[in-house]
């Protein structure tokens, strides 16, 4: 029992970091129905600026480790924003009125770009997280010891995703979001200026994106520069499993993938983890290709 | 306050379907456009509301010139459209619909107000005012529609077919409505299949061709002109 729930917390820290990334996919699927397929390289430029805040910067030991988190989290969203906000400038603003495979290959190109920018960067090698960022200690719950990273990166997950749900649903500027992913030219006759709608989705996705990796680096201690690939793969198939286009599908989508895939990998093979969440894709993409929340029955009128 | 269009052409590709669309709104009017499918009405109001590039011609809102301005600054310059088949936003709430209708008024407390004003006109949209949109039956969508446009507070109105797909009895219900929206000031250009109600409610009308305006007229003229009568009112009434 113990082994099945310290697996469980596991899961949804790694849950947690997944749909933060599957809300950039799911968000800018939302208002451009593209799949930018960069996305997982803006979260792998997180975890790489948070590795240089954190080394170069010193800016932990500067302030204290729970104040250093906080201003980690805050550097490393705005930065990773503002890549989102460039990138799609630069890669998808151009191709708006273009076919659809433009803008695909263009997102195919605007991934190596960037990850090739981190490797020149960087160079190839993995990375190590500086050590002692945060206590290594276990939190007692309910009699389970569950280490303190754990715990802090399912909380900043929990609390970016309740931050996002409240702006989505009750702002002004949330609703416009949602207008212009069911309609843009309605949008546009309600005043609304959906270029700049775009953007702000462009750095919302990416930044949370970019936390995401930061809380990577933090949780497994280690990066590396094709990181983006495979978190980038697990978040779309959290994504896919929520209901592409749908944000609260894309944070339960996450936290699913990231149990089943912690369970699998205790229970049946640690070698079948990553098979796992493409088994999960395949069966979604068979048995309900809308998602466990997609296509409310509304959306069809 | 005054809307004219010069010589409007518009291209959907490499093919022209307005050829130089002429049409003068005065304030307080009520203008019916009349015309058979595919006759470029709803381009019309397209490229009035931005929504489409005009290839030629010219736009002007007093003297603003709107066929330079992007869409969400046409609608806060005071032309809002109800497009045809509605485009309400089926999965939010009425209220959040009607709020997006004045995205641009960042005064609260004139939205509440504005807001208060259309659940008087339309006080089914209060009852199911945290419903969603989607699941409202087509007249009550038509209203939100209506609704929504009106929250930018605008000067002037663009309907593309409010009467589509309506029961008889809600037809008439909306234009009602239509002309108790024009008593209180407001000009109104009226895209219509329905011309023969229309042409009741309208002071003028126009009457479109395959992409140019073929008559123009007083809306009792066209009534009683055979040309309308044959063509758009089924014959003599
Ligand atoms: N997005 C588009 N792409 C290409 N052609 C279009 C497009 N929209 C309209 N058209 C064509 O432009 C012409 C005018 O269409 P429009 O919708 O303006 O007519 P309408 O008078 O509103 O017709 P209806 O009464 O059926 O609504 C038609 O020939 C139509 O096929
Ligand atoms: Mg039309």
């Amino acid at each position: 029992m113990e082994e099945f729930f310290q697996q469980l917390t596991n899961g949804l820290a790694v849950g947690g970091i997944y749909a933060l990334i599957a809300l950039g996919y799911t968000m800018v699927y939302g208002v451009l129905k593209l799949i930018n397929f960069a996305h997982g390289d803006l979260f792998a430029l997180g975890a790489y600026l948070g590795l240089t805040l954190l080394t170069s910067l010193g800016l932990n030991s500067r302030v204290g480790p729970l104040a250093g988190l906080a201003l980690l989290v805050v550097f490393v969203t705005g930065l990773v924003a503002l890549a989102g906000a460039l990138l799609e400038r630069a890669a998808y603003r151009p191709l708006r009125q273009s076919p659809r495979l433009s803008a695909v290959v263009s997102a195919l190109g605007a991934s190596i770009f960037i990850q090739n920018t981190i490797m020149l960067i960087y160079g190839s090698k993995i990375h190590v997280y500086p050590k002692g960022i945060l206590p290594a200690v276990a939190v007692n719950i309910f009699g389970l010891q569950v280490p303190l990273v754990r715990i802090l990166v399912f909380v900043v997950s929990l609390l970016l995703m309740a931050a996002l749900f409240a702006f989505i649903q009750k702002t002004r500027l949330g609703t416009a979001i949602r207008a212009v992913a069911i309609d843009q030219d309605a949008a546009r006759l309600m005043g609304i200026n959906v270029d700049q709608v775009i953007m702000i989705v462009f750095l919302i996705g990416p930044g949370l994106g970019g936390v995401a990796g930061l809380l990577v680096g933090l949780y497994y201690g280690q990066v590396n520069f094709t990181m983006g690939w495979i978190y980038g793969l697990k978040a779309f198939t959290a994504a896919i499993l929520g209901g592409i286009g749908n944000i609260p599908g894309a944070m339960l989508g996450g936290l699913i993938l990231g149990v089943i895939e912690a369970l699998g990998a205790a229970y049946v093979s640690v070698a079948w983890k990553d098979a796992i969440a493409f088994l999960v894709l395949i069966v979604i993409l068979i048995a309900r290709p809308k998602g466990l929340l997609g296509e409310r029955v509304a959306d069809k009128i | 306050m005054i809307l004219k269009v010069e010589d409007l052409r518009v291209k959907y590709g490499q093919v022209e379907v307005l050829h130089g669309i002429n049409l003068t709104i005065r304030e307080g009017e009520i203008v019916a456009i009349l015309g058979a499918n595919g006759a470029g009405k709803s381009t019309t109001l397209m490229a009035i509301s931005g929504l489409v590039k005009p290839s030629a011609g010219r736009i002007f809102l007093d003297d603003f010139p709107l066929h330079e301005a992007p869409a969400h600054e046409i609608v806060n310059r005071g032309v809002a459209q109800v497009p045809e088949g509605r485009r309400v936003f089926g999965t939010l709430t009425v209220a959040e619909n009607l709020r997006l209708g004045a995205f641009s008024n960042r005064n609260q407390e004139q939205v509440e107000q504005i807001e208060a004003r259309i659940y008087e006109l339309f006080p089914v949209l209060k009852q199911r005012r945290d419903q969603l949109a989607g699941t409202l039956s087509g007249g009550e969508q038509q209203m939100l529609a209506i609704g929504r446009a009106l929250m930018a507070g605008p000067k002037i109105l663009l309907l593309d077919e409010p009467s589509l797909g309506l029961a008889p009895i809600l037809v008439k219900t909306i234009f009602r409505t239509i002309q108790h929206i024009n008593e209180s000031g407001m000009t109104i250009v009226l895209v219509e299949q329905n011309a023969r109600a229309a042409l009741k409610l309208a002071h003028r009308g126009y009457v479109f061709e395959v992409g140019r305006v073929v008559l123009e007229n007083s809306a009792e003229k066209l009534l009683a002109d055979p040309n309308v009568q044959n063509a758009y009112l089924g014959g003599v009434a």
